[in-house]
């Protein structure tokens, strides 16, 4: 058993959980901390919606403060507990839907869009970083990483609005926003799924085209410094052929900072990716997000970050096992 | 019967020449040192060589000839890089001064050998394997660890393991930079004379790339001395050993203590290396030489052939005269 | 020798564009006002939604609001909340890095633990929730420090990396088994040779502020009623400018802030080649030219 613990995977996991127990206690703790009195005012928000029962008022200070006579302590055990029932309570924006229901039907929107479209990004950057990263100092290198810094920099928001005037509003080639035709049934349908492509084409575009840059500068900056080793020196002096020497050798070793580095990008892709959609309408967590925010729906608004928060911690333990499986040397103990 | 012809190699780095006109030769079966400090340009003329010089190096002039024994000679520092692809590895293989970081850290050692082996030669994966364990039991490895990864081998093994991967297609000639710099004393002399053993067995040539005199007077047959970029003396190793002409050879014999031979004073050589960006347009090695006449500063000396000694220093016409006048 | 200047000139222009930038913030709103005699608030000030002329350079808002004088006063708050977003994420993040890069004991790895828990939590999720409490109350700086404070971690992660392995070095150990006291060692030899990594951080936690600052204000997160590159956004997509093609109003902000990210990338070109010698070798060597010797026949 003691064994058993000292293993990476073991640790790894008990890292994730300690990570996601932050998460949780972060959404109890902010709204205690903050000035005004959030629970107050939902209250107040849901009692001109319709009649609040006991148990409900109960709910909302369980999980925003503001109760008198109780202990903090006893809040934080009740919270806990109705975190891990997935009970969030009620949004106020979409009265009298459940939050857990609510971020429901929005979590496979997003999932799907910013899954498939970091997917891209990540194997389209790092295709390109590896084309300007072999021969540093080339034109190709050159212009590329003035290119990519200026699309770095670009808020994935606005490009989100240049897209939508170019080539749903002027042209005319895509639709101005939504995840799918109004009329077509949602489900494993032709009708459907062409409809929700031609939907997230623009959304996806965006995210591509903001976040492509950064895993090409990240990849490019490592192939050129893994260009100069010694056992890539040495492939080539093997005679192999020069794809070999890229792929096998080189990029090999200089993606790997890119995957162990993936957290911190994927957290700016999720956020940008939320603004993303709040401008196209997309009914996923990020037009949730706004409708929380633009309403004051505070139990929305903990809701998501919950969910966003543990996806990404997620993606981020996937991404981390994987990375035991392609560097060998970091899985000695394991 | 030559090997390799080396003429008037020059290598640059931008505008400072790190390597200027060397020329040897290295004959087929023999171990052929090059000896230099750092700087000297030992490890550029090694990667010219094998032309796996990287910019801003560039070989601004010269020829390497490699002439097999079973075809038309081949011109290295012209050749198109697909016929450079087929010479390497099956004709010229390297081993590296760090064995750590000249084998891939995410790939199986027996794939490392497997990729070299099947670049040249039209076998199975299984069979390379084979082969790959084949080679590893010449070093003195287990043959099951060809399923490793470099960093579960000791420093020892991975570098036993570069020098049988060099072995890998049979080569005519293998380039070795410092292989042992990176291993404890015992296990250098372990690798030795496995190396030895193996070229003895196999009959390759070696051009071995060292700072170490010691290592290369017990090593090689004939020995290049490199100072500044240039030769300044080539010799059979025990020439240079009992009687090296160039006052730097002479420097660097008398700096290293004899482990078979009578007790002598040591002695280091004074002053510092010299910045190739500013050499003096006479000897190079003037400002440190015990011996140097005026003359020294101003004429840069070429080698000179004495009976199978090469020597490139000004005072060596007459002292060679004078010492075969007295010998006789 | 060209490339090298190359590389010179790229960092000169990222400077003058940055310089340029920090005036119009600290002047610009008064010489818009006084020169030009246009406010950034002022409604009907033209007809709506008028392109770009000699009265209005950049046209008018759907309110008649001159959208010059609207992007010259935003620029102030973009980059001062960038500056002080910026510089609170650095200190963070190279305190967080200093230390947990620097101790090898549990102290060590407590705030390694605390670095990756705030690395593996995504940033903007939690800046929306923190700004959705706070609803713009305390001004630019709120929202400064609050983006300080969700957005060291990354660079915590890279100061540590670089910190461990200079602990190692000959120098810091040497420091160390003198017996100088450990903040001395941190900030005598430790900080200095971190001092181009730390400036590489400050300049994108800076653009990075300033893209979050634009992003919270643009979802109506901030203080709709203050002037800035994001409330020009927010209002020029919720007052419909892209369906009137008014692109004289929602390109400047955006572009704005490209400007400034592009001009940090190049001067971080700079700071990698002061750090990497090697990069500027490589730079400046480039590739040989195919070689001109001429082939010299062997004689078999």
């Amino acid at each position: 058993m003691t064994r058993l613990l000292g293993t990476p995977f073991v640790q790894r996991i008990g890292f994730y959980l300690l990570a996601a127990w932050s998460a949780v206690t972060i959404n109890f703790v902010l709204p205690r901390l903050m000035p005004g009195d959030p629970a107050s005012a939902i209250l107040f928000k849901m009692s001109e919606l319709g009649p609040v029962s006991d148990q409900q008022e109960e709910l909302v200070h369980r999980l925003f403060g503001g109760a008198r006579g109780q202990s903090w302590w006893h809040e934080y055990v009740s919270y806990l507990n109705g975190i891990l029932h997935l009970d969030f309570g009620r949004s106020i924006s979409f009265y009298p839907a459940t939050v857990s229901s609510v971020v429901k039907s929005g979590f496979l929107w997003t999932l799907l869009l910013v899954g498939s479209a970091t997917v891209i990004a990540f194997v389209l950057g790092t295709s390109l970083g590896i084309v300007a990263g072999w021969r540093p100092g080339r034109a190709v290198d050159s212009v590329g990483s003035l290119v990519s810094i200026f699309l770095h920099s670009l808020p994935y928001f606005w490009v989100a609005l240049i897209l939508v005037y170019v080539f749903a509003f002027t042209l005319g080639w895509f639709p101005l926003s939504g995840g799918a035709d109004i009329g077509v049934v949602p489900g494993f349908t032709p009708d459907f799924l062409n409809s929700a492509v031609r939907h997230a084409m623009l959304p996806a575009a965006t995210i591509v085209l903001t976040s492509v840059s950064g895993w090409m500068i990240h990849m490019r900056n490592m192939m050129a410094s893994v260009v100069n080793e010694d056992y890539v020196l040495l492939a080539q002096a093997k005679g192999l052929a020069g794809h070999r020497v890229v792929f096998s050798y080189a990029a090999r070793n200089a993606v790997l900072p890119s995957i162990s580095g993936f957290a911190v990008s994927i957290g700016m892709v999720v956020g940008g990716s939320l603004l993303t959609e709040m401008v196209f309408n997309y009914p996923g967590l990020g037009s949730l997000l706004n409708q929380a925010i633009v309403n004051v729906d505070y139990p929305l608004m903990q809701g998501l970050f919950l969910i966003i928060s543990l996806t990404v911690l997620a993606a981020n333990f996937v991404v981390d096992s994987l990375y035991v499986l392609i560097d060998p040397r970091t899985r000695e103990a394991a | 019967m030559t090997l390799l012809e080396v003429r008037d190699l020059v290598v640059e780095y931008g505008t400072v020449r790190a390597v200027d006109k060397v020329s040897f030769d290295v004959g087929r079966g023999e171990i052929f040192g090059v000896l230099g400090e750092s700087g000297s340009g030992k490890t550029t003329l090694m990667t010219a060589i094998t032309r796996l010089q990287r910019p801003p190096a560039r070989i601004a002039g010269g020829t390497v000839a490699y002439r097999p024994a079973d075809g038309t000679p081949v011109e290295l520092v012209g050749c198109t890089p697909k016929q450079l692809r087929e010479l390497r590895w099956e004709r010229v293989a390297v081993v590296f001064q760090s064995a750590m970081s000249s084998l891939n850290p995410v790939m199986r050692v027996g794939t490392q050998f497997a990729d070299a082996i099947r670049a040249h030669r039209s076998v199975k994966r299984a069979e390379a394997w084979d082969r790959a364990a084949e080679l590893l039991e010449l070093v003195g490895i287990p043959r099951d660890r060809v399923g490793s990864y470099p960093h579960e081998l000791s420093g020892g093994m991975r570098q036993r393991a570069a020098i049988a991967l060099s072995l890998a297609c049979r080569p005519d000639l293998v380039v070795m930079d410092e292989p042992t710099t990176a291993v404890d004393v015992v296990m250098q002399r372990q690798i030795l004379d496995n190396l030895k053993e193996l070229q003895a067995t196999f009959g390759f040539s070696v051009l071995f790339v060292t700072h170490d005199l010691s290592l290369l007077v017990e090593l090689a047959d004939r020995i290049m001395v490199m100072y500044a970029g240039r030769a300044v003396e080539i010799a059979s190793a025990e020439d240079i050993y009992r009687d090296p002409q160039h006052p730097y050879t002479q420097g660097l014999r008398d700096s290293f203590p004899s482990l078979h031979g009578p007790r002598r004073e040591l002695r280091g050589i004074g002053g510092a290396p010299p910045d190739l960006r500013h050499l003096p347009t006479g000897c190079a090695f003037e400002p440190r030489c015990p011996q140097r006449v005026d003359d020294c500063r101003e004429t840069l000396p070429l080698l000179i052939e004495r009976d199978r000694t090469q020597a490139a220093c000004l005072l060596l016409d007459d002292r060679l005269e004078v010492r075969h006048a007295g010998s006789r | 020798m060209k490339r090298l200047m190359g590389g010179d000139r790229k960092v000169t222009v990222g400077l003058v564009i940055l310089a340029v930038m920090l005036l119009i913030a600290l002047v610009g709103p008064v010489l818009v006002s006084l020169v030009l005699g246009q406010s950034p608030t002022k409604l009907h000030a033209g007809p709506a939604l008028a392109g770009p002329s000699a009265d209005h350079w950049l046209g008018t808002t759907s309110s008649g609001v001159d959208v010059f004088a609207q992007f010259i006063t935003g620029t102030r708050v973009s980059v001062f909340v960038g500056l002080v977003g910026g510089t609170i994420s650095t200190f963070l993040a190279v305190l967080f890095g200093l230390v947990s890069g620097y101790h090898t004991g549990r102290t060590g790895a407590a705030l390694t633990g605390f670095v990756n828990i705030f690395l593996v939590i995504p940033g903007l999720p939690l800046l929306l929730l923190i700004a959705s409490y706070t609803r713009g109350r305390g001004g630019w700086a709120a929202v400064a420090l609050i983006i300080g404070l969700t957005s060291w971690a990354g660079g915590a992660r890279v100061k540590r990396a670089q910190t461990l392995s200079l602990r190692n070095r000959d120098f810091v150990a040497a420091a160390r088994y003198s017996g100088d006291k450990q903040s001395r060692v941190l900030f005598m030899e430790v900080v200095p040779h971190l001092a181009p990594v730390i400036a590489s951080t400050f300049l994108f936690a800076v653009v990075g502020s300033i893209a979050a600052e634009a992003g919270l204000d643009f979802i109506g997160a901030g203080n709709t009623n203050t002037v800035s590159w994001g409330t020009m956004l927010y209002w020029a997509q919720s007052q419909g400018a892209l369906q009137s093609g008014a692109w004289w109003w929602f390109l400047p902000p955006g572009l704005g802030i490209a400007l400034v990210g592009t001009a940090a990338g190049l001067v971080n070109f700079g700071i990698d080649e002061l750090s990497d010698p090697r990069r500027r070798t490589l730079r400046a060597g480039s590739r040989p030219k195919r070689r001109k010797v001429r082939r010299t026949e062997v004689a078999a």
